[in-house]
Order: C-alpha cells, then sequence, then structure tokens
C-alpha cells in the first residue's frame, strides 16, 4: 500500500516534469521559429528580385532610381560600411579608454557613479541623439569644415557616441573579472599602472573586448534613426567624410512607405543584403578573436 | 646587521592594527621563515617588505623598514625599483595568461630591456635556475596557463629570477601543490638562496623547519620570538613559541 502511494507520487512528479519539459521547448521553440520566419519571408522577398536583375548590378550597381526600376545598391553598402567604421574609430579608443579609467585609475566610489550612468547613456532614445546631431553637430561641420554638415563626419561621430555604453560597459566587466593575482604578479615586479594595463590586462580581457567591439560594430550598422536625421541620405558614394551618405538601413526606412511591387522588394532585398554583411563581420569578429584566444590567450 | 631591518613597524588597515611594533633583521643569503596561525600578520609583514601593501587603500604605516640602508617608507622612495629589488612569489601561481617567453621576459620589458638577443639570453638562465628550460624549451609559445601547477609556480619564480633580485619574498609558495611539487620547490628553495635573500611565509611548520636558517613566530600581529631555526624548533624561548610549535596552539 505504502510502497503504491510512492509510486503514484513519483510518477506525478515525472509527469509535471515532463510538461514542464515540453512548454518550455514549445515556448523556446517559437521564439526561435518566430526569427527563422522573418529571415524566410525577407529572403523570400527579396531574393527574386536581386536575380531577376541580376546580382551583380544589385550590388555592385552604382546608380538607384527604384522608380525606374534601376537597383544599385552600391553605395548604400559603401555607405554603410563607411559610417560604421567611422563609428568604431571615434567609439573604440574613447570606449576602451574610458573602461581603462574606470577600473584601473579610479577610486570605487568614482566608479560606481560614472558606470551607471553611461549604462544611462543607452537608454537614450536614437532619434534623440539624431536630433542633438542635427541641432548641434551638423551646423558645426558646416560652419567649421564645410559641405553640408549633413554627413559621413556627423554620423560616425553620432554613432560613435551611441556605441560608447556598449562598449564600455562590457570592456569595464571583462577588465573587473580579472583576477587581482595578475596585478599583483606585474606590480611586484616593477611595473607601473600603465604597463600593467597595456601588457597584461588588455591582453587578459582580450575576448571580452573584442566582444563589445561586436556588439557595438552590431548596432552601429543596425541603426536607423540617428543616422537618416544626420547623415544626409543622398544614394551616392561619398567622396569625403564631409558628403551626405546612405546607409542600408536609412534606404529601407526612408522608402519604405511608398514603394510598391519591385520597388518593395527591393527594400526587402536591401534588407537581406544588410543581414549577409552582418552576418560576415561577426563571423570574421568571432573567428579572429578565438583564433588568437587559440594561439596566445 | 642585516640586509632587511625592521624597527618598530606598525601597520594599520583603517582602525584595525595588524602590525605591533615588529622589529627584526633578515641576513643576506639566508632563508628566513616566519610562521604563525592564520590572521597573525605573518602575510602582512612580508607584504609590507616590497610595500604591496599600498595597493590596498586606506592602510597606514608607521616605523622602519631599512634596505640595503634606505628607509622603503620614506617619502619619495622609488617603488619601482624598490619592487624590482625585493620580488614577490605568491600563494598561487599566476603566471600571466601570455605565453611562457612572455611571462619570463615581462619585468625585463618593463624594466626597459628591448634588445632581442639580450632578451633570450636571460630567458634561457632564468628558466635554467629553476630547471625549466629542458622541459619547455620547445613550447616558449605555449600560453602559460597551460603548464602544470608547479611548472607554473617555477615559471614565477623565473619570471622574478629574470629581473635579478636581491631579495625574494615567499608568501606559502607551495600551499597550491602537492607533495613531490613542494619537495622540488623547496629543493629550488635551497638552491636560490646562493644567490639571493629569501622571506619565506609559510603554515607548515616542517617546511621551515625543512628549508630555513631562521625562524620568526608571528601572533596577533606581534613578533613573538625570532632565532636560528634550530633553536625556535628545538628550544623556544618564549611559552607561546613553544605551545605553537608543539601543537598545543594553532
Amino acid at each position: 500500500m505504502k510502497s503504491d502511494m510512492k509510486g503514484r507520487g513519483r510518477n506525478k512528479l515525472e509527469r509535471t516534469d515532463r510538461l514542464v519539459r515540453l512548454s518550455l521547448l514549445v515556448v523556446a521553440f517559437s521564439a526561435v521559429s518566430t526569427l527563422a520566419v522573418i529571415t524566410i519571408f525577407m529572403f523570400e522577398q527579396g531574393a527574386p528580385i536581386m536575380f531577376k536583375y541580376g546580382l551583380r548590378s544589385f550590388l555592385a550597381g552604382s546608380d538607384w532610381y527604384p522608380t525606374e526600376k534601376i537597383f544599385g545598391l552600391w553605395p548604400m553598402i559603401v555607405g554603410s560600411l563607411y559610417v560604421t567604421l567611422g563609428a568604431m574609430v571615434i567609439g573604440v579608443p574613447f570606449g576602451l579608454a574610458c573602461a581603462v579609467v574606470l577600473t584601473e585609475f579610479s577610486s570605487r566610489p568614482v566608479r560606481r557613479v560614472i558606470k551607471p550612468v553611461i549604462e544611462l547613456l543607452a537608454g537614450i532614445p536614437s532619434v534623440v541623439y539624431g536630433f542633438i546631431g542635427v541641432v548641434i553637430l551638423v551646423p558645426f561641420i558646416r560652419e567649421n569644415l564645410g559641405g553640408p554638415g549633413l554627413s559621413v563626419l556627423a554620423a560616425s561621430i553620432i554613432l560613435g557616441i551611441m556605441i560608447l555604453p556598449t562598449i564600455i560597459s562590457i570592456s569595464v566587466d571583462s577588465i573587473q573579472a580579472i583576477p587581482l593575482s595578475y596585478r599583483e604578479g606585474s606590480v611586484a615586479l616593477g611595473a607601473t599602472k600603465w604597463q600593467t594595463v597595456k601588457m597584461v590586462l588588455l591582453p587578459a580581457a582580450r575576448s571580452g573586448i573584442i566582444a563589445s567591439v561586436i556588439l557595438g560594430m552590431g548596432r552601429a550598422i543596425g541603426e536607423t534613426m540617428a543616422v537618416i536625421m544626420i547623415a544626409g541620405n543622398a544614394a551616392s558614394v561619398p567622396r569625403s567624410v564631409l558628403d551626405p551618405v546612405r546607409t542600408l538601413t536609412s534606404n529601407i526606412a526612408l522608402e519604405m512607405g511608398y514603394a510598391s511591387g519591385e520597388h518593395r522588394q527591393a527594400l526587402f532585398a536591401t534588407g537581406v543584403i544588410l543581414f549577409i554583411i552582418i552576418m560576415i563581420l561577426n563571423t570574421v569578429a568571432n573567428v579572429t578573436s578565438s583564433r588568437m584566444k587559440g594561439s596566445k590567450g | 646587521m642585516g640586509i632587511i631591518e625592521v624597527r618598530d613597524l606598525c601597520f594599520y588597515y583603517g582602525s584595525f592594527q595588524a602590525l605591533d611594533r615588529i622589529g627584526l633583521d633578515i641576513e643576506k643569503n639566508r632563508i628566513t621563515a616566519l610562521i604563525g596561525p592564520s590572521g597573525c600578520g605573518k602575510t602582512t609583514f612580508l607584504r609590507s617588505l616590497n610595500r604591496m601593501t599600498d595597493m590596498i587603500e586606506n592602510v597606514r604605516v608607521t616605523g622602519r623598514v631599512i634596505i640595503d640602508g634606505e628607509d622603503i617608507y620614506r617619502p619619495g622612495a622609488d617603488l619601482l625599483a624598490l619592487r624590482k629589488k625585493v620580488g614577490m612569489v605568491f600563494q598561487r601561481p599566476n603566471p600571466f595568461p601570455l605565453s611562457v617567453y612572455d611571462n619570463v621576459v615581462y619585468g625585463l620589458r618593463v624594466h626597459g630591456l628591448r634588445d632581442k638577443r639580450r632578451l633570450e639570453e636571460k630567458l634561457v638562465r632564468s628558466l635554467e635556475s629553476v630547471h625549466l628550460w629542458e622541459e619547455l624549451k620547445d613550447r616558449l609559445d605555449a600560453n602559460a596557463l597551460t603548464l602544470s601547477g608547479e611548472q607554473q609556480q617555477r615559471l614565477c619564480i623565473a619570471r622574478l629570477v629574470a629581473v635579478e633580485p636581491e631579495i625574494v619574498l615567499m608568501d606559502e609558495p607551495c600551499s597550491a601543490l602537492d607533495l613531490a611539487a613542494t619537495a622540488n620547490i623547496e629543493d629550488l628553495m635551497a638552491e636560490l638562496k646562493k644567490r639571493y635573500t629569501i622571506v619565506i611565509v609559510t603554515h607548515n611548520m616542517q617546511q621551515a623547519a625543512r628549508v630555513s636558517d631562521f625562524t620568526g613566530y608571528f601572533l596577533l600581529g606581534e613578533l613573538v620570538e625570532i632565532g636560528a631555526t634550530h633553536q625556535i624548533f628545538t628550544t623556544p624561548r618564549d611559552p607561546r613559541t613553544e605551545d605553537y610549535i608543539t601543537g598545543r596552539f594553532g
């Protein structure tokens, strides 16, 4: 009798366990499948037109007159890459320097105030960044450096600032995670703080720092609103950093309101290209970081 | 007259007094062991000898520590030079997550040596002096974290020997190692004392008895007694020392 009850109790537990596992599986699966459906939909909408007009002219064509069925995405591809590169050039050194100062050269109370403030920056809506760019940065560039102001430079600076919180907070976390014993070992050999940072801490935190750069890059290349407001959006390859530029994301956002038919499909194709570029960048970054890890640390 | 003379050294963490009027001399080319129950201040004392304690906020020191005739706590003392002269081996082996090569030449680079051939000469000599050269000469590019615990600790000693310190401080250098590795490191210490003055903190009394020439017993921030190791372990003068070494306390 007793053992029977025990058996039934365990049966019940096992059944609940199975049920929980099943429902978690359904939830997890639906999350992943939503992503899969979006991807499939995007490719289904965007891929045919690329093949219809030829992959080459789609990717390398430098003219974008969608109403006349001329779909050359080259200016936008270049635009996205320029703006992202510019954002990295500005954001990475500043972000890293800031992370090093916060972890190694400032006292605990300072760190405790500054770090949450920096993380708060990530919560500012991108339209606000764009607005600040339009009101302050664009006129400044126009008056001091020439050109229309709405430019690669303006977009790079604003995006560089926007990716700071990502780079700083992840880098700070990874530098802080380095065991104290490395710092002690270095200092005990007579190294200065800066030597310790340069020769031990940054190499030791490398994988975290690279992760922060990848995430920052993802944010920069995917950002739309702020870029539309300050980049000028001319669909031509910029000749200098003071020229206006249109990114892949802007291209979609600017025209989706009135696009139909093949034009609409071409915008989906823009999304496909963006998707592929992000995949390539992420893979390259991951592979380099894991290769460096394998050989050195 | 020792290479290190400590006079009236008091040490405070905030309002807690960790060391109380320590006075002792440490002799050149000898191994001095510091023993005592945990929390007695022996590690704090060791770290005050190369001012590693400066890494902690809110500490205060009074008294004098004279190394080679200079008070290391005088205002404007050159900490980088001090730490080059007084190196340290830690409780847990702490090689940097870099290659074996980069680990050994780290201190040399820090002190400005760039010449590749000189770096390599010193690398070989340092690794030889800790008996790692044969084992590692084909693995200089390997990450130091892939070595065994004993190899890591030897590497840390090689890293230190490379900058040619005068004094080597060891903070329980064998506590993370097994018995065989401990014996090997102890043999190494006996060899190293020909060239260096060694101060070792250990919780292991047998180890102190085996390797050291002098032994000091710390209790509650006080130096109870210091003398020749043989004397401390056979005829301690202070009853508190006797209680500790006979195992009645601690």
